[in-house]
């Protein structure tokens, strides 16, 4: 009886609440206007088309950059800060509203479980409009002027579509910027819904400018001279490219790119809540976070411990259609990406680490992956070097807490890391070694507006959230 | 006959129980929280009820019972509803077991007791085991006995320990379940710990609370104590039953707590014999969200008897 | 008495009784005691409550009942509590600027003030989660250890509204000392202003009894206030010289944290002395170590 009773019934959140049209334009200047050029999105999870979206050309996004310069010299610039701040708690008003509507969009484009859009996506979106809104006001006291510095172009990924947008939005427009915006190609919708509570905000045209597209926008967009500063979250290749292109030309830029988080555990951990800290840090977003603790590193004496307690908690979870209440974890976002995914774990098999998959039922059409664990990997295996950007996590083995922070900042990477144990002083320690731009200790994957977020070394820098957020929209 | 394992000495006690991995307030209470999100649905839900019902220890601790009450109790625990289970056991104080185990007499339903001066624990050794063995002599298959949390706080381990091996002991056949008062234990590591000393020394259920004192049952605690049979199966091979007691009044909290035993003890524990509930109002809405399943519409109170 | 007339009009109005703010409810005075409140042209209103100093002393058992809670809050909790506020605010702009020409402002002049107050208390509800990066600090010891300051609220506070400016004012005073977690005892300066001021906390999801609002004189209330031994602070923007003197030696009593009444421009910039003046700075120390 007990094994049926917890068959959980599928438990469906409802499609109603939102409504996809057949096709979107792009936004300009507060119009929706249709771009020669259409490219299709899919849902993830049944790989059919919910919509044919435009795919801005030269011409849109020259219109769009002049659309978000007139309204900069005109309107937003010269606005003053407490009414900027209005309109900026108007949309995250309007964002709480339609959150649930929000969250299902998100995840029928993105694949994600709705338990995360719903838990995590949307309200982080709403506290970020809501932070910076309280910023718009309060620039004199933040400590890097009050200048804005103009048209912000930005360009997002796919991973967390909306709060990207909302971490890049936010404290630009807070500053008395105004912005063109690229959401990723596989990702659109939610970002055009945004557009649509732009208009019901009365946010004046020009502010916000949404031009969908893939990578060819988003090298007119970063080419573009009428562009001040450039704002790229994504991976660490495309952001060299973005560099590159940006030297020479005084634009601003700020990147937000790839990581290879490790997460330490020492013997001494809370053992129960470092299992579950685990599979947050890795199973999350199917492992699409840029930040994610890909590589487990744990303490010899409790590495078998933990690793049996992981595969009995892993064997909890479940995996599958991305809008059932009772989903941990959901479709992988492109077949462009469940190949990467699977080219690499190929690599870690044929390297010679030992591989453990949860034994799980997956769909048949769309795009997944089992929860998956690498045993036995070596510094040097590619699965311990390379961002694999989903459920895969390879677990390395420590002596000492020196050996544990060398192995830690033996990368290119420097996003995150995690840390596990009792000892509070050894956490400040390790914090104090870790070369890294975030720093959870028994937590993992913690976000808050108010928390300062961003790189070392090819992870980027600049840093987006709280007051520091703000140095990157302000001129100096 | 004792399930206590021989445990020396003060320090051997505080080395096992201060050797236990430590608990991070902020990540149980986050994956207790997470596991209230899991939804259940239909058939599976409606299953889920009737498990519930099963579970149920009814309860009456109150000053004012009469036997009276206790007699209308029973039959309530018997004659749960049209095809409804009857209820695990009913649960009163020891003056009462008599009542009640002549009411229930051949019902498959068993007698609970609290004893060792419940809620408090305050009274002599020697007046708790008393307690005991006149409950367990009127008919109780059950004693659910208080430990002293004046000595656990004040780090008296053995005392504790000591005690309960001398309940069990006194408890001969029935059941003993070992009311840990978490409310009263201030921290979490302390409610794996007291978890541990508990089943150390021999007890058949821990228990959370008497029902006494706020907070009782949370989800975090009963977590940590699923945690806590789980492992302790691991290591010595026994399997201890865990109660929530106190606070536990609607179908959504009991499916929950449902919930939290499949994902963290496992499937073994989804049995009365290894998991029970305390309570009284909680039967009633079982029964409404029943009907509900059964009927398709919202019923009300006035269709559920009060016992 | 309203004026007389001769005719019944068609349709009488309802009118409201004004009563104490204390504890999330809205009690009459523990003394039984009102008083007459005119408009600006010597036209009966409505008879005010008349605060006792036993309903100081339930208001501050109040405040202090509601501290822990309100204190405890996540800051991005309190500031969407004080948006509340803002909005439930604008949601009544006539009916401030109807109480504000009552009280002898212009129409413009009343239009001025209810803007100005609605923006002001959004401005401090940004605050709530900002306060502490601004004002608090990691400080680079000489030595092995993690120090950070941080700022938390000092209490209990008793204010005095500012006269003249009765919902600017009022405003003005209140929002910074809650917005960081503190609970108040205040003393209005327009009575009707101050408690529809009431109904707009008391329907903002704002917790009972972190703002209790006193109307009556506050000559004879805020020495009680100040004297009180459970008050942490005390805020003197609404006193007389002379009253503030007295209630700035009462207050030694518990070394109250006292703003001293200065001249200021309630319409201008406040900056965030306001806030300051009520937090405690807390320095944490912590060893680095393996």
């Amino acid at each position: 009886m007990s094994d049926e009773l917890f068959e959980y019934a599928p438990a469906p959140e409802s499609r109603s609440v939102v409504r996809i049209e057949d096709s979107y334009g792009l936004f300009i200047d507060g119009e929706f206007v249709s771009a020669k050029q259409t490219f299709p999105t899919i849902d993830p999870a049944t790989e059919e088309v919910l919509a044919e979206v435009s795919e801005a050309g030269a011409e849109e996004v020259d219109l769009a950059v002049d659309a978000a310069r007139t309204a900069f010299e005109r309107v937003w610039g010269p606005m003053p800060g407490r009414e900027r701040a209005k309109y900026l708690y108007r949309i995250a008003r309007i964002i709480q509203e339609r959150s649930r509507e929000l969250a299902v969009l998100e995840s029928i484009d993105n694949g994600k479980p709705i338990r995360e859009t719903r838990d995590f996506d949307l309200p982080q979106v709403a506290a970020h409009f809501f932070h910076y809104a309280g910023w718009a006001d309060k620039l004199e006291h933040a400590g890097y002027g009050t200048t804005p510095i103009g048209v912000a172009g930005q360009i997002i990924p796919w991973n967390f579509p909306l709060l990207m947008l909302a971490w890049k939005i936010a404290p630009a427009l807070a500053c008395g910027n105004t912005v063109v915006l690229k959401p990723a190609e596989t990702t659109p919708l939610t970002a055009l819904a945004f557009a649509e509570i732009c208009r019901q905000a009365d946010l004046p045209p020009g502010v916000v400018n949404i031009v969908t597209g893939g990578p060819e926008t988003g090298r007119l967009l970063v080419e573009h001279p009428g562009v001040d500063k450039i704002a790229f979250t994504g991976s660490t290749e495309v952001g060299r490219r973005i560099a590159r292109a940006v030297a020479g030309t005084g634009k601003r830029l700020g990147l937000e790119l790839g990581g290879k988080g490790a997460n330490i555990v020492f013997d001494d951990a809370p053992l129960d809540q470092a299992v579950e800290g685990v599979v947050n840090s890795i199973f999350f977003n199917q492992g699409q976070v840029c930040c994610a603790g890909s590589r487990l590193l744990v303490q010899e004496s409790v590495a078998e411990e933990l690793l049996t307690r992981l595969k009995e908690r892993m064997a909890t979870l479940r995996v599958g259609d991305p809008l059932d209440k009772n989903t941990d974890v959901g479709a992988i976002n492109s077949a462009v990406q469940l190949a990467t995914i699977g080219e690499l774990v190929a690599s870690g098999e044929a390297e010679g680490a030992e591989r453990w998959s949860l034994e799980c039922e997956l769909p048949e059409r769309g795009f997944w992956f089992a929860p998956t664990i690498f045993t036995g990997v070596a510094q040097s295996h590619r699965v311990a070097r390379e961002e694999i950007f989903g459920p895969v996590l390879s677990v390395l083995t420590f002596r000492t807490p020196a050996e544990a922070v060398e192995k830690a900042n033996n990368t290119p990477y420097g996003l995150s890391a995690g840390v596990w144990t009792e000892k509070g002083s050894r956490i400040l320690s390790m914090a104090q070694k870790l070369r890294a731009g975030v720093v959870w200790a028994n937590t993992f994957n913690q976000f808050d507006p108010a928390s300062p977020f961003g790189g070392y070394k090819e992870s980027g820098f600049g840093r987006e959230g709280g007051r520091h957020g703000l140095e990157a929209y302000l001129a100096r | 006959m004792t399930d206590a394992l021989s445990v020396t000495s003060a320090n051997e006690l505080r080395g096992i129980l201060h050797g236990l991995p430590g608990v991070d307030q902020v990540g149980v209470e986050a994956r207790a929280a997470r596991l209230g999100t899991r939804s259940i649905k239909n058939e599976a839900k409606a299953r889920a009820i009737d498990l519930a019902i099963s579970m149920v220890d009814l309860t009456t601790l109150e000053g004012s019972d009469t036997p009276g009450k206790v007699r209308a109790m029973c039959t309530k625990a018997v004659r749960t509803a049209p095809g409804a289970p009857t209820v695990a056991a009913v649960c009163v104080y020891p003056d009462l077991v008599k009542v009640a185990v002549d009411e229930l007499r051949g019902s498959g339903v068993g007698v609970a007791s609290v004893a060792t001066a419940f809620p408090s624990g305050r009274a002599p050794l020697a007046v708790k085991l008393e307690d005991t063995r006149q409950a367990v002599a009127d008919g109780a298959s059950e004693i659910d006995m208080v430990i002293d949390r004046g000595a656990f706080l004040s780090g008296d381990l053995v005392k504790v320990h000591d005690e309960i091996v001398a309940v069990k002991e006194a408890c001969g056949d029935a059941h003993l379940k070992v009311i840990l008062e978490t409310g009263e234990l201030a921290t979490y590591d302390n409610v794996l710990r007291a978890s541990w000393l508990a089943m150390l020394a021999g007890a058949d259920f821990i228990k959370t609370s008497t029902g006494k004192i706020q907070p009782a049952a949370t989800m975090p605690v009963v977590l940590l104590m699923l945690q806590a049979v789980r492992d302790f199966r691991e290591r010595h091979g026994r399997m201890v039953g865990v109660k929530p007691a106190g606070g536990i009044r609607t179908t959504k909290d009991a499916v929950k707590l449902l919930v939290q035993v499949n994902e963290v003890a496992g499937p073994d524990w989804l049995d009365p014999h290894w998991f029970r509930i305390g309570a009284s109002s909680l039967l009633n809405d079982l029964l409404m969200q029943r009907e509900k399943f059964a009927t398709g519409v919202y019923s009300g109170p006035d269709y559920f008897t009060l016992d | 008495m309203p004026g007389k007339k001769d005719t019944a009009p068609e349709r009488l109005q309802v009118r409201k009784t004004y009563k104490l703010f204390i504890g999330g409810a809205f009690p009459r005075s523990e003394s039984g005691r009102s008083y007459v409140v005119n408009d600006s042209r010597g036209e009966f209103l409505a008879n005010a409550s008349h605060a006792s100093r036993k309903d100081v002393r339930d208001a501050v058992v109040a405040a202090r009942k509601a501290f822990g809670g309100w204190s405890g809050r996540t800051p991005y909790n309190r500031g969407q509590i004080l948006y509340r506020i803002a909005e439930m605010l604008e949601g009544r702009r006539r009916q401030f600027i109807a109480e504000l020409r009552d009280t002898g402002l212009s129409r413009e002049d009343a239009e001025t003030e209810v803007d100005a107050a609605v923006d002001r208390w959004v401005w401090y509800a940004g605050w709530a989660d900002k306060i502490a990066q601004v004002a608090g600090s990691v400080n680079p010891v000489a030595g092995p250890f993690l120090n950070v300051s941080t700022p938390e609220p000092t209490g209990v506070a008793g204010v005095l509204a500012p006269a003249g400016t009765p919902l600017l004012g009022l405003v003005s005073v209140l929002a910074p000392a809650i917005v960081t977690g503190n609970t108040v005892v205040v003393v209005a300066d327009s009575p009707l202003v101050a408690i529809t001021f009431a109904e707009v906390l008391a329907t903002s999801d704002l917790p009972s009894g972190v703002v209790n609002i006193l109307t009556g004189p506050r000559e004879e209330l805020a020495p009680w206030m100040a004297g009180h031994m459970d008050v942490n602070a005390i805020d003197l923007a609404g006193a007389s010289e002379e009253l503030a003197n007295a209630c700035e030696e009462a207050a030694a009593g518990n070394l109250k944290r006292v703003l001293r009444p200065s001249e200021t421009d309630w319409s201008a910039d406040p900056g965030t002395a306001r806030m300051t003046a009520l937090l405690e700075t807390k320095t944490v120390w912590h060893p680095i170590g393996v």
